[in-house]
């Protein structure tokens, strides 16, 4: 089990390790991708550019300027950006990581909770008028993208409804501290979880609903309703443990990727400074030593967020123990 | 009497129109009996038996007629009385072990689960009982055995778990449906003994599902013969092996390689295939198939008479 982990982990690295490497492959070393023209701007003389490549390091082999990149955003901390020079990249990353989590932790309790509430009732009562009803909404949440949702919850809830009794309490955009004011770190958030947490309740309910339904057809279903058990106990215990693997699987991609800078669209549609965003600006700018300290950051929540997802497998499924 | 079904009938509706699985089957199950029913795939011998179970959960299938348990009418009862009876009374063994038991629980936790459903025991009363029960299906180590998942076992072990588990409320009907089909042939050999020790022991009346002949010979006290949804003949072991009277029983024996004696040169099949039951012909339903029809055959459909060893064959009658 020890051994398992490690080695686990030594996989986790690894792949860091790659994704590092083709990051910077493609914006230092691909023909064309010349920093040192970026920076030095258009119509810049060939002395000018020499003087950026020398102080800027480009001038050293690409080894030692990938050793350089890394020791500065994993040892010493201090890579600063190419665009706005005094600006530490590692300190920007560490203050968009709070607000990110916290956008997608609350928004993923809400759309893993809700979803497994409708994939069951749904499940248990297919072909129902109401089963037909809740698919047909989560169709609609599925199908409703999130920067126009977004924009129309502000619209109701910031001004055209903001002084009725049902949104006055929500505050204006922007993201307050959890430490500094609980209160208010919630209420903002309320709106931007709900926003972001209807597309991934319209697909997991579906995704679970129909995952159910399989089950129900096994031929171990069989045998529980043969063994006497009651239909509750047979969808609980015996039906949805297997359908929750679909359901994890699902959950630790999405996860992953929207912790990674996914949730762009809803940070910038409430005003969210995460990472998302912070990784939109880099881009813009071609800002790389940004661009490698976020997609560093990101593929780091991937790969976690992989490794759990495959712990959880082997805890709702015994087969997977033994490899 | 444990079991008596009188005039059950099955129908399925398709989108090619209704099928009638199963077309007036009656038979009746005296205590610690064990009936054979044979036939082909699709011959409605296990459909017969799910709605013996009630396990029949299409909502397109009607079911008609009486099924008798103890008395009690088990057609219309409500699910909760069923249940009551499922795995209790009525125990089933299924024809896949492979797929048979839930691959997320150990043995141990799921045959608990059934004596729990029905006997208000501790779970460590359960337990016990449990490893009793694997013993009692000559599990080598009991004991051990309980903690294990279905996946770390072979058929014929996950076989015998599904056996302990049918058991574990000494049920006073077993129903087998093909539970060694599955299996190698040396395996299917322990399986049958087994069988036929425990009814000895626990006093079941058995009904057992298969399509070899063999295995009916070995085992059965009476034997039931189905074709196309109808039960074509019915007898003792001894008066089917003996004086087979129905053209398809006759067939069914004849397909058998004799594993002593002269070997023949060719085994005798059956020519043609079952008939499609959405499409079945108008007299006898083996009658295309049958090598004694005459005009009878094709005018009406032949009774099976109320003696104990009857054939539903004009020939016979």
């Amino acid at each position: 089990m020890f051994y398992a982990i490690l080695r686990r982990f030594g996989q986790m690295l690894f792949v860091m390790f790659g994704i590092s490497v083709i990051v910077f492959l493609i914006f230092f070393a691909t023909p064309g991708a010349d920093p040192a023209a970026r920076i030095a701007g258009r119509n810049a003389s060939p002395e000018v550019l020499a003087a950026v490549r020398h102080s800027f390091g480009f001038d050293q082999p690409l080894y030692v300027q990938y050793t350089r990149m890394m020791e500065k955003i994993f040892v010493t901390g201090d890579l600063t950006s190419f665009v706005n020079r005094g600006w530490k990249v590692v300190p920007a990353v560490m203050d968009s990581i709070p607000v990110t989590l916290s956008l997608v932790f609350g928004a993923a309790v809400l759309w893993v909770v809700v979803s497994i509430i409708i994939g069951i009732v749904a499940a248990a009562i297919r072909d129902s008028w109401l089963d037909k009803l809740l698919m047909a909404l989560g169709l609609l949440g599925i199908s409703m993208p999130v920067y126009w949702l977004g924009e129309v919850m502000n619209l109701i809830t910031q001004s055209r409804y903001h002084d009725s009794w049902a949104f006055s309490w929500v505050p204006p955009l922007g993201y307050k501290n959890f430490s500094d004011d609980p209160k208010g770190w919630f209420l903002t958030l309320v709106i931007p979880w709900i926003t972001l947490a209807i597309l991934y309740i319209g697909i997991y309910g579906r995704v679970l609903r129909a995952a159910i339904i399989e089950s129900m057809q096994e031929d171990y279903i069989r045998t529980a309703r043969a063994k006497g058990l009651s239909e509750t106990r047979i969808l609980f215990r015996h039906a949805l443990r297997t359908s929750l693997i679909a359901f994890v699987t699902l959950f630790g991609l999405d996860f992953g990727a929207l912790v990674g800078g996914s949730a762009l669209l809803t940070e910038v549609v409430f005003g969210l400074h995460g990472i998302g965003k912070l990784t939109y600006d880099a881009l813009q700018n071609l800002d790389l030593p940004m661009i490698m300290a976020t997609v560093m950051y990101a593929s780091m929540f991937v790969v976690i967020a992989n490794a759990v997802v495959d712990f959880v497998y082997i805890l709702l499924d015994p087969r997977l123990r033994a490899s | 009497m444990i079991l008596s079904v009188r005039d059950l009938k099955v129908s399925f509706r398709t989108h090619d129109g209704p099928v009638r699985a199963i077309d007036g089957v009656s038979f009746d199950l005296e205590e610690s009996e064990i009936l054979g029913v044979v036939g082909e795939s699709g011959s409605g011998k296990t459909v017969s038996l799910l709605a013996v179970m009630g396990l029949i959960t299409d909502p397109n299938a009607t079911i008609e007629g009486s099924i008798r348990y103890k008395g009690r009418e088990l057609v219309g009862l409500p699910p909760r009385e069923l249940r009551r009876l499922r795995g209790n009374e009525i125990a089933m063994i299924f024809q896949d072990p492979m797929t048979a038991l839930t691959p997320v629980y150990t043995i141990g936790w799921q045959i608990a689960e059934q004596i729990r459903a029905h006997r208000g025991v501790s779970k460590s009363k359960a337990m016990e009982r449990v490893e009793q029960l694997l013993a009692e299906v000559n599990f080598p180590n009991p004991h051990e055995a309980m903690s294990r998942y279905p996946h770390q076992l072979s058929g014929g072990m996950r076989q015998r778990a599904v056996i302990a588990m049918a058991l574990s409320c000494d049920p006073a009907l077993l129903v087998a449906d093909e539970p060694t089909t599955a299996l190698d042939v040396t395996v299917q050999a322990g399986i049958l003994d087994l069988v036929r020790k425990l009814r000895a022991k626990h006093k079941s009346a058995v009904v057992f599902i298969t399509h070899d002949m063999g295995v009916v010979s070995e085992l059965a006290d009476r034997v039931m013969v189905m074709y196309a949804g109808r039960v074509v003949e019915r007898g003792t072991r001894t008066e089917m092996f003996s004086d087979p009277r129905h053209p398809y029983t006759r067939a069914l024996l004849g397909s058998i390689p004799p594993l002593t004696g002269e070997k023949p040169r060719r085994l005798l099949a059956i020519p043609g295939s079952p008939p499609s039951l959405l499409r079945l012909p108008q007299g006898c339903a083996f009658g295309p198939r049958c090598p004694v029809r005459y005009e009878p055959c094709e005018a009406g459909k032949p009774g099976l008479g109320a003696s104990a060893h009857a054939a539903a064959c004009f020939r016979v009658a």
